[in-house]
């Protein structure tokens, strides 16, 4: 009596959460304004875009001023500058791997730069400007260590990722042997390595060789073995939004503006 | 409605972390009521050094996040030479908490055991921890078996804690799948269902085991 009566009250209760809980994650989805992205922008006057905080030279919360620094950040404060006519007029919002198509598809933000490697798999979920940075996949292992390359990633080693990158994935198809462990953020993917939790780390290049400069006792091995072109990516089907954004990147080219972003964060290889 | 192709395509996953999750859950169950009981009885015990050190592990340990005891032995140990996996170290972590909370519970019980039945027990010539193992403890483990019941659904819940350090829990395989899928909302809700099979069973036990125990009484 008592077991059964329970039972079909947490059957009922379950059910009806999870119809209630999905029931509203789509319901934003849908709701596709009369507006388009682009318009909506321009209308509130600013953008808001999603950048990494933990990614050195890319989009770095910096404690003594609370304000993000990096490459990612300066391009998006160019596309402000361009789309909304202001580059202040710009709101950053932390987005990792893991959170930025979501929040992308939930409307918390109009752009992602944060360093997202264009794939056929994302082009499904999300719509990409043209190319904005050129990397290439690598690994970082400490000064001495017997790895090379890949070909010494062999089985019985333990290689570190982020949850959701695309490296994750690529280094499961080029080293099959090796054991991945993928953890939250670069943080604590790096302090893991540090901590000899693993023998390498791999992600792009760019973001391994912020790594570099924050402890010299690591260094990049075996050069790159996969493309990473960056783009930034907007909700699917907003042709105006990824046109004006192309149109300002391709401005920011020709005027030289791009070319000194670049240098100020990313030193020559 | 709720995309029932991500469990069934992702299922080895769903169930290589399910697996984990149970075996990390049982064993930190066992650890953390081992400790838990060694730190309750220092805690009441008439030695005044070992009532020290049961209490100071009790306020210092049930005081700090979770997460830190866990990064303390992922990536605290290794600075002195002693490298866990994320599984253990994260095993460990929930042990080692979750005895905090159940010292307290237990300490309480062993208190609602009235003091005369420890007078008795001492004055017939039982030694303290004959005393305390033959007659308080099983009268008190009657009382505390509702909080301490608590304590471990918080344990299986907890257990999540392992996702953060590689642990290859449950809720790390969750977080591959939806990073794989760019499916957030589903995943997690097959991911939480998972928990509620390890703890509706729990909590039942527990709402039982106490019933039977009010009529024993």
């Amino acid at each position: 009596m008592f077991k059964s009566k329970t039972t079909k009250i947490a059957g009922v209760l379950l059910l009806s959460a999870s119809m209630l809980l999905s029931a509203c994650g789509k319901d934003k989805e849908t709701s596709g304004s009369a507006k388009n992205a682009l318009e909506q922008i321009k209308a509130n006057g600013k953008i808001v875009i999603g950048v990494k905080y933990d990614t050195r030279l890319f989009g770095l919360k910096n404690p003594s001023s609370g304000e993000v620094e990096g490459f990612d950040i300066d391009i998006s404060k160019e596309l402000a500058k361009d789309i909304v006519g202001d580059e202040k007029k710009v709101e950053f919002k932390e987005v990792t791997s893991k959170t930025r198509i979501p929040m992308l598809n939930n409307g918390d933000i109009d752009a992602i730069v944060a360093t997202m490697t264009i794939s056929e798999e994302r082009k499904k979920e999300v719509d990409f400007s043209d190319v904005y940075f050129d990397a290439g996949q690598s690994l970082l292992v400490k000064k001495g260590s017997s790895i090379k390359g890949l070909e010494d990633l062999k089985k019985g080693t333990k290689v570190l990722a982020v949850k959701g990158s695309t490296s994750a994935i690529n280094i499961r198809e080029k080293a099959p042997e090796t054991t991945v462990l993928e953890f939250e953020n670069y943080t604590e993917a790096f302090t893991a390595l540090k901590s000899g939790q693993g023998d390498a780390l791999t992600t792009d290049d760019s973001i391994l060789y912020g790594m570099v400069d924050q402890d010299a006792n690591y260094e990049l091995v075996g050069g790159t073995f996969t493309e990473e072109p960056y783009g930034i990516a907007v909700k699917k089907g907003n042709k105006e939004l990824v046109d004006a954004i192309n149109s300002a990147l391709k401005k920011m080219k020709d005027n030289g503006k791009y070319d000194e972003i670049h240098k100020k964060w990313i030193k020559s290889n | 409605m709720i995309d029932f192709s991500i469990l069934i395509d992702n299922l080895d996953t769903y169930l290589e972390g399910f697996k984990n999750t149970i075996l990390a859950s049982i064993i930190a169950l066992i650890g953390s009521f081992i400790i838990g009981v060694i730190v309750a009885v220092m805690r009441i015990s008439p030695i005044k050094p070992l009532n020290w050190i049961g209490s100071v592990y009790v306020e210092f340990i049930r005081n700090i996040p979770l997460l830190i005891i866990t990064f303390f032995f992922y990536i605290g140990l290794p600075s002195i030479g002693v490298t866990l996996t994320g599984f253990v170290a994260g095993t460990i972590a929930l042990a080692i908490y979750t005895a905090s909370f159940i010292a307290e519970a237990i300490r309480a019980g062993i208190q609602a055991v009235p003091k005369g039945q420890m007078e008795a027990a001492r004055s017939s010539g039982l030694t303290y921890l004959q005393a305390m193992w033959t007659i308080i403890l099983p009268q008190a483990i009657k009382i505390v078996i509702p909080p301490i019941g608590n304590q471990f659904i918080n344990l299986v819940k907890n257990s999540a804690i392992l996702g953060m350090v590689a642990g290859l829990d449950l809720m790390y395989f969750g977080d591959l799948v939806s990073s794989h899928t760019f499916v957030t909302f589903d995943v997690y809700i097959f991911v939480a269902l998972f928990y509620l099979v390890l703890t509706i069973p729990l909590s039942l036990g527990v709402g039982y085991l106490e019933k039977r125990l009010a009529r024993s009484h």
